[in-house]
């Protein structure tokens, strides 16, 4: 066993114990923190698997934008109230099934393998770029579920503009902002000058 | 590992070190820069008494800040509001191993440069977020919301205006990036990407949270923002995070729009009369001005305020790369002279 491959056992325990903790710990924002450390040990495996592409967006999409997201809600939970609750046994149907689930599918993708020891992919060449590879499959075999995608994302888009749009009922309060008309705003709107003569003359 | 690998490893970090020194040292004199000439734009002198013209007074600062006391407020949670400013500074160093400083002076010459110093760099809001959590206040709890809400969406803005440098450059490595922009000045990325370049460079002052985007540490509501419990040496790592962020924007507008280390004499009949100056002069010249620029925002522009901070990064930035780029498209395609002839 070399370096590198001791490195992979480091970064896979790490994710493993890692996920362990997002699911055992009280504090949600500890959770969320561990999480983040997951996606951290899974970039590093992607990097030792020679995949720099796929590791940054990792690092860029999951942990520089969505769990800032994640941590931003998380946040404002009330922590106090929120550890009182029993989670971790509450929805263990739910659980299990995805776990199963989970499993089969991981078990179906390495059928080929020795799952305990698995064989490292061989390495290619220095000139081999995997971006154009990936490129190259998106676009021809995997062109057709790569479009439905991108539609899916861009419903949810549409549909939450939508909600955070919807017309205000009539009679309740008006809480919406109207930017132009506080661009529009002038000082003479808000401000008025009043000249005070001074009380001592001279 | 035999000893040829322990001496590359040994030269590598003998690299980090002398980086790390360097950079630590001009932030420390930016810290100087900003008070002289915001003082010297508000007809004031600014520090003028520690040493000749007021040189010592970063290391003055510097030795005061280590000398004060780590105060830790009660029920704060006190690993991660120690973890908080490793983070941001960390993250800060970590982005400048990919940024070339010459032909050849480059620490880590990576294929996917861009995508690193991307990644890399959208990390520090981490900093940002669990400092004012873990303070256990609420000031630094706002101050650390707005700053995140901020910084995610100025993120966007930026990622697109960087596509299009992509594009234009048809490669993420940064030394390819620079060479594709050979030629001359009109021959820089800033000329056939400009409204990709003001966007670029209005983001990265709201990414680093700088005037006038300082909602987040405004000092009128919020005292410090999201380091207002921060004491003696960990407010120093925040402090020093936020300018080493500054000069790698500023690095950064230069690699992607300015033509890196390029010479702004090539093809002019002055080129030759130039060819002496080694790139690295060009980069530092290239990135004072874009530090200047900073300072100058900073005496200039009232702070803006939260709304109108989003509305210009969602409803004025977003529309203006995407438009651009579905320009550039076109030209790249259409092999527009004297840029995409290629």
């Amino acid at each position: 066993m070399n370096f590198i491959n001791l490195l992979f056992y480091v970064f896979s325990a790490t994710a493993i114990l890692s996920a362990l903790m997002v699911v055992t710990l009280r504090n949600t924002v500890n959770c969320v923190l561990f999480l983040v450390l997951t996606f951290f040990a899974t970039a590093a495996n992607w990097l030792l698997l020679e995949s720099e592409f796929l590791a940054l967006v990792l690092v860029l999409v999951y942990v520089g934008a969505v769990m800032t997201l994640f941590l931003f809600v998380v946040m404002m939970l009330n922590l106090r109230r929120e550890a009182q609750r029993e989670r971790l046994t509450q929805f263990w149907p739910i659980g299990l099934l995805a776990i199963v689930c989970v499993t089969a599918l991981v078990l179906l993708a390495v059928r080929h393998g020795n799952v305990i020891f698995p064989i490292p992919p061989v390495a290619q060449a220095l000139d081999y770029s995997n971006v154009t590879a990936l490129g190259n499959v998106l676009y021809t075999t995997y062109v057709w579920p790569f479009e439905v995608a991108a539609v899916l994302l861009l419903t949810a888009i549409v549909a939450a503009i939508a909600l955070g749009h919807r017309p205000i009922k009539q009679g309740a309060q008006q809480r919406r902002q109207d930017p132009a008309a506080q661009i529009a705003v002038r000082r003479n709107d808000r401000v008025r000058l009043v000249n005070l003569p001074s009380v001592k003359k001279g | 590992m035999d000893s040829s690998q322990i001496v590359l490893i040994a030269w590598i970090a003998v690299k980090i070190i002398a980086l790390v020194l360097v950079l630590l040292v001009s932030v420390a004199y930016l810290t100087c820069l900003e008070r002289k000439v915001i003082g010297w734009m508000q007809t004031r002198i600014g520090p003028n008494r520690v040493g000749p013209l007021g040189l010592a007074q970063p290391f003055a600062d510097v030795l005061k800040l280590l000398n004060k006391e780590i105060i830790l407020p009660t029920a704060s949670n006190r690993f991660l509001f120690l973890l908080a400013p490793v983070i941001s500074i960390g993250t800060a160093l970590a982005a400048w191993a990919a940024i070339p400083f010459d032909k050849t002076a480059v620490l880590a010459n990576l294929n996917a440069g861009m995508l690193y110093i991307f990644a890399v760099s959208s990390l520090g809001v981490y900093g940002v977020l669990i400092a004012g959590w873990a303070s256990n206040s609420k000031y630094a709890l706002f101050g650390a919301l707005r700053a995140a809400a901020q910084t995610i969406s100025y993120e966007i803005a930026m990622g697109f205006s960087l596509v299009g440098v992509m594009m234009a450059a048809g490669s993420l490595n940064l030394q390819a990036i620079i060479t594709a922009q050979a030629g001359g000045i009109w021959h820089w990325f800033w000329l056939p990407l400009f409204p990709l370049f003001i966007v670029y460079w209005i983001a990265g002052v709201a990414e680093t949270n700088r005037a006038p985007f300082d909602v987040a540490e405004g000092e009128s509501e919020l005292v410090a923002g999201f380091h207002v419990e921060y004491s003696g040496t960990t407010f120093a790592l925040f402090f020093l995070a936020e300018y080493a962020n500054m000069i790698l924007i500023a690095a950064l507008a230069t690699v992607f729009f300015m033509g890196g280390w390029l010479s702004p004499f090539d093809g002019t009949p002055l080129a030759a009369t130039f060819a002496f100056v080694p790139g690295f002069v060009w980069l530092l010249a290239k990135f004072g001005f874009f530090i200047f620029c900073y300072l100058w925002f900073r005496a200039t522009f009232p702070r803006y305020r939260y709304d109108q901070i989003m509305r210009l990064g969602w409803k004025v930035l977003i529309p203006v790369t995407l438009v651009w780029l579905s320009v550039l498209a076109l030209a790249i395609v259409g092999h527009l002279a004297p840029w995409f002839n290629t």
